[in-house]
């Protein structure tokens, strides 16, 4: 239906209304602020695999500006500034991404828990989710363990050309410079994924996908990023991170994704300055958490395709 | 010959993969939440009809395929190739071998229209129409109360193909024929 332009079927926007609603409720019961930032700004991210859509003035009159990919460093910058725990529903895009889970531009909701741990969030997290959708105790597993038992290979050690070997056994993929951690993610997502249970946290991923997140030993002494994925119904659901506040990291970790984007070809990119002044300033220890509501969206309706739960989905 | 990459895959795209040519059946974007994207891509082997998947990073590219799929009208086989002309007045003609026919061969019938489809201006596979109108050539008068065959009889068509049809049929017959299936459907009258 919704591959002719015709919008979605009334019962998924009547649905996304009262999911609205019902997040509205969680947060005031829990004192969290509701927060709206920006969606135009002047710079962008430096993630090499993110696309972000840069915007003109349909006259050429100003500087191009940039749609966000996410409210996240807005968000830093009002929790250095003394904003307590907030959340955002907000739309964000992201250009090259369209699939059966992907709209160029979709609705995040995003909090922030200043003085949480990574699990006191992902309990908070296990709670709207019970409210919502899933009523039993959400089970837990690390990035390790998942490999382990599907792929009898241990994420941290392997080496590239054991994965490369791994996935030629199982998946006929061809691609120039792939290295260990795409590998990882593909193997995850052709043949991990779809053999989770239908609601489970994933936590201890590989440094290298720290992105954002604190990088901090686990109980057998390796470095693993402290960050977790909820998925439902073999969907990534949710991605939160115990929140790196050190400036001099950060803008080291900007830095390499810059050196990457240059030896890929990639546009270049400035970092983010006032994100990396309001770490400067100091941004409480938080934990912080994405979700995407399109998609809780399809796992509540039980619906295949994003498009089905978007009013007017990109053709 | 030009490329495609893979954010210009898109079903019916003609390419060339492992030097075979394929067409696009579906093209799935693999993402992450914060990691490289693939295209998982469904393709089918023009010249075998096989179905196949691989996955490419994405930013790969294919060759693009010389692929052309027309309607030829078939004129004659000279026991080594079947002849096409194309339909659109060039006059133009084409020689199919035995791995371009395949199957079509069943159905063929002088001037009539088939799908063919051209890698590199030459013939790679031949597509009958899904009825053809065959005339019976040979069967047996089909005697009535005669119900040992259950109600049918074969009968060979001009085609040399052999189809089951009802006992009321004779030879002169003009029948109409589902290529899919290769089941009588009814008479035509001439």
């Amino acid at each position: 239906m919704s591959d002719k332009g015709y919008p979605a079927l009334p019962d998924s926007l009547k649905l996304r209304a009262s999911v609205l609603a019902e997040i509205r409720r969680f947060f005031a019961e829990r004192e969290v602020m509701e927060v709206e930032t920006p969606l135009l700004g002047t710079s962008t991210v430096t993630d090499v695999h993110l696309q972000s859509f840069e915007v003109r003035a349909h006259d050429l009159s100003e500087i191009p500006l940039f749609l966000q990919t996410s409210p996240e460093y807005a968000m830093k910058r009002l929790l250095a500034a003394g904003s307590g725990p907030i959340y955002q529903i907000a739309k964000a895009f992201r250009s090259g991404e369209r699939s059966r889970l992907h709209n160029p531009e979709f609705t995040l909701i995003e909090w922030y828990r200043p003085g949480f741990s990574l699990t006191d969030l992902m309990d908070e997290v296990e709670q709207l989710i019970t409210r919502l959708l899933y009523r039993q105790k959400i089970p837990r597993y690390t990035y390790r363990e998942l490999f382990r038992k599907h792929l009898n290979l241990d994420p941290h050690t392997v080496t590239v050309q054991r994965l490369q070997q791994c996935s030629d056994e199982l998946i006929d993929v061809r691609g120039a410079d792939l290295d260990v951690n795409d590998y990882l993610q593909l193997l995850m997502d052709q043949k991990i994924e779809p053999r989770l249970p239908d609601c489970c946290f994933v936590i201890e991923y590989p440094e290298a996908q720290a992105a954002l997140s604190v990088v901090a030993p686990d109980s057998e002494g390796v470095p693993v990023a402290q960050r977790f994925e909820l998925y439902v119904d073999g969907m990534e659901l949710a991605n939160g991170y115990f929140e790196l506040t050190d400036a001099v990291e950060q803008r080291s970790r900007f830095e390499g994704d810059l050196v990457r984007r240059r030896q890929l070809g990639l546009p270049e990119v400035a970092v983010d300055e006032e994100l990396l002044a309001a770490l400067e300033e100091g941004l409480p220890s938080c934990a912080g958490v994405a979700l995407g509501l399109d998609r809780l969206l399809m796992a509540l309706g039980g619906n295949w395709d994003i498009r089905d739960v978007i009013s007017y989905p990109l053709s | 010959m030009a490329s495609y990459a893979t954010n210009e895959f898109k079903s019916g795209l003609k390419v060339l993969v492992d030097g075979e040519p394929c067409s696009i059946l579906e093209n799935e974007v693999v993402k992450p939440g914060k990691g490289q994207a693939f295209n998982r891509v469904k393709f089918r082997n023009l010249r075998n009809g096989r179905v196949w998947e691989r996955t490419f990073k994405s930013g790969e590219s294919v060759e693009a395929a010389d692929v052309m799929e027309i309607d030829m009208e078939y004129l004659y086989a000279d026991g080594e190739f079947w002849h096409f002309m194309k339909t659109d007045g060039s006059f133009e003609q084409v020689a199919a071998d035995a791995r371009a026919i395949t199957d079509a061969k069943d159905w063929l019938k002088e001037q009539d229209v088939y799908q063919v489809i051209l890698w590199n201006e030459a013939p790679i596979s031949v597509s009958p129409p899904n009825f053809v109108e065959l005339e019976v050539t040979e069967t047996d008068p089909g005697l009535k109360g005669d119900t040992a065959q259950g109600g049918t009889k074969p009968a060979t068509l001009s085609s040399g193909a052999v189809v089951k049809v009802p006992l009321f049929v004779n030879i002169g017959d003009v029948l109409r024929v589902d290529t899919r299936t290769g089941d009588y459907q009814n008479r035509v009258s001439k």
